[in-house]
């Protein structure tokens, strides 16, 4: 199993009366792509927290990989996410003034191995497969646009080869076109590594590349009360 | 890649950071200036004057007479007599005696009458005697012993001859123009007072003021340098002297004496002893000044504190993406406090190359208006611990904004 959630309850600190998240069980098999739609506000943000070890839950059992990812310190979750799981967000997925190599190479330096020898060869392997133009590799990726930004954000996912790649709405701020090439190269990349997809979004013409759909709400019941 | 995202970083920010480092480099500027300043005059002057034992002069404060014999600064309040110099020159104590006439100048370089003594026996630095780049000490009457920087800022050479004026500045109208002087060496470079003197014998000064009175020539005077040669020029008066002692144990005991001389009024001071006083009396000045300059570095820190404080607010995102990707929080602790260190390093840089090039570029006007010679290494022990003390106030002033992308990065979701 790549997710095994088991009677997560989490509330916020700052209101600790209603609950945000109860998840009594839920899980996902590796390899899976699973589609999660649901409203705003149904706590969609604060489960993909949870599965990154970005936040913890007041109560219950979050596994990712087999790991107890409740069971670990900060420092080590930390280590984990950098090693294991790759995140794509609507925007601000890139640093502005690093080029679009430098991003890449960031989140390569925090994972387990960061002293591969050929780092800036694969680096440049993996943007050629999302069709960045070479000229444009070492441009701050401010001045790309923003589909490209979004093709490097995947590809700066994927430099880890993460078991895991979670995507919170990453289309909701492409056009069509850019939107269909978006997920045709994010599909390609998650089947040619045989890796575990979480993709969210309340955009429900993406359900038809996935092999499994989730409602938030069947999944989070707090959200469906809420 | 650390430190490439704190450079660019700060690159993408390069308004705000320019600024800070422009008010920061102003402070390094002041702060090192002044420390500069500080050691190299109390360098230049400890090492004016060594191995004499007492510098006599009319009765005065000793810090006067201190100044206007060695340092070529402010003026004698009265000049002694010459059967004092004599008298108190014959003591079995003393070993030698270089005395000193002043009240002369050369295109604003002050004139010192003195005896061939003084070549031999006056010393600088580490008891480092004076030597000759060129020539060999006066002679004749109307002889001249340039120092170096005379010579070199004069352009003049062995064999040129210059006229002395009368009186201490820069420009005179009562020039001594009817008695040249020929130069007849040159002294090596002494980074002291005497690479700005114009030396002269004793009978020389008597020789271009015998038909003067009063400041002025005696109309109708016309002795000529042939019967000058002729005449026995005895100094009737002379500013202050230098003394040697045979024992060192005898100073105090010689100094008491020269205190309580009845016949004239004087003053006899220990050089040592007088710098001692100087540096005392300094003493309030230079805390002033440190006070004030590091004040100004305060201030150029808590602006670069302010300055990151409002960045962190602006790189919201950024500290989200650094923590999705796997950075800890003590990683973005110290980001922030590498991009601190940075601009202190640029405004290091910007501070000492600016100081380097004001020392270069006043340096002549520190020698001919304060006789100091400034080195222009800024590399020294003092130096290079007040460089890493600006380092560890910067990585203070950084804490607290540093501390706030550590918090961020904690409650980052």
């Amino acid at each position: 199993m790549t997710i095994q959630l088991k009677d997560i309850r989490y509330t916020y600190p700052d209101t600790p009366g209603k609950l945000i998240l109860n998840i009594n069980n839920w899980k996902v098999a590796a390899g899976e792509q699973v589609f999660v739609h649901g409203p705003s506000g149904g706590g969609k943000s604060t489960l993909l927290n949870l599965l990154s070890g970005m936040l913890q839950a007041d109560t219950g059992e979050v596994s990712v990989m087999g790991q107890r990812l409740d069971k670990i310190s900060s420092r080590q979750r930390d280590r984990f996410r950098a090693d294991h799981i790759g995140y794509i967000f609507q925007q601000f997925n890139l640093i502005p003034y690093l080029d679009a190599i430098d991003n890449i190479k960031l989140a390569h330096q925090f994972a387990k191995e960061n002293t591969s020898s050929s780092l800036e060869d694969e680096i440049k392997s993996l943007l050629s497969s999302f069709y960045i133009d070479p000229a444009d590799w070492q441009k701050p990726v401010a001045k790309l646009s923003i589909g490209q930004q979004q093709r490097i954000a995947i590809a700066r996912a994927m430099v880890n080869k993460p078991e895991l790649l979670i995507a919170d709405e990453p289309t909701s701020s492409l056009d069509q076109n850019n939107r269909d090439n978006f997920m045709k190269e994010l599909m390609a990349m998650v089947s040619e590594h045989n890796t575990t997809l979480l993709f969210v979004s309340h955009d429900m013409s993406l359900a038809k590349h996935f092999n499994r759909i989730d409602a938030l709400a069947d999944i989070n019941i707090a959200g469906a009360v809420n | 890649m650390f430190f490439r995202l704190a450079f660019k970083s700060l690159l993408n920010r390069k308004g705000s950071v320019l600024l800070t480092i422009l008010a920061m480099s102003v402070s390094i500027f002041v702060l090192l200036g002044v420390e500069h300043i500080r050691t190299q005059t109390k360098e230049s002057f400890n090492s004016t004057v060594s191995g004499v034992d007492l510098i006599v002069g009319a009765r005065t404060g000793s810090l006067n007479l201190l100044l206007y014999s060695v340092f070529r600064i402010g003026s004698p309040t009265n000049n002694i007599d010459w059967e004092t110099y004599q008298a108190i020159t014959t003591n079995s104590k003393v070993a030698w005696a270089i005395p000193i006439s002043l009240g002369d100048s050369h295109k604003g370089y002050r004139v010192m009458g003195t005896s061939t003594d003084y070549f031999k026996y006056f010393s600088y630095g580490n008891k480092r005697q004076l030597d000759f780049a060129e020539g060999k000490p006066f002679s004749d009457l109307l002889d001249v012993v340039l120092g170096s920087e005379v010579a070199r800022k004069l352009g003049y050479s062995l064999g040129d001859k210059i006229v002395l004026a009368h009186g201490l500045g820069k420009t005179s109208f009562s020039l001594h123009d009817d008695r040249p002087f020929k130069i007849t060496g040159i002294l090596a470079t002494t980074g002291t007072p005497v690479d700005q003197t114009v030396h002269i014998s004793l009978q020389g000064i008597e020789a271009i003021h015998i038909d003067w009175q009063q400041g002025v020539r005696m109309p109708g005077s016309n002795i000529t340098t042939d019967q000058l040669e002729s005449v026995t020029l005895q100094p009737k008066t002379i500013t202050a002297f230098m003394l040697g002692l045979n024992s060192r144990m005898a100073t105090f005991r010689v100094q008491r004496d020269i205190n309580n001389y009845r016949q004239e009024p004087l003053s006899a001071i220990l050089p040592g002893v007088a710098l001692s006083e100087l540096w005392q009396m300094m003493g309030i000045l230079e805390n002033t000044l440190r006070l004030i300059s590091g004040l100004i570095l305060i201030a150029a820190l808590l602006g670069l504190s302010a300055m990151m404080l409002s960045s962190i607010r602006e790189r919201e995102h950024e500290i989200h993406l650094l923590r999705v990707i796997g950075a800890p929080p003590t990683y973005l602790f110290l980001l922030i406090e590498m991009e601190a260190i940075l601009i202190s390093l640029f405004s290091l840089i910007i501070a000492l190359s600016g100081l380097s090039l004001s020392l270069l570029l006043s340096g002549d006007f520190l020698v001919s208006s304060f006789g100091l010679q400034m080195s222009f290494t800024l590399f020294s022990g003092n130096h290079l611990l007040f460089m890493l003390l600006v380092i560890g106030a910067t990585i203070i002033a950084a804490a607290l904004p540093s501390f706030f992308a550590y918090k961020n990065a904690k409650l980052s979701r």
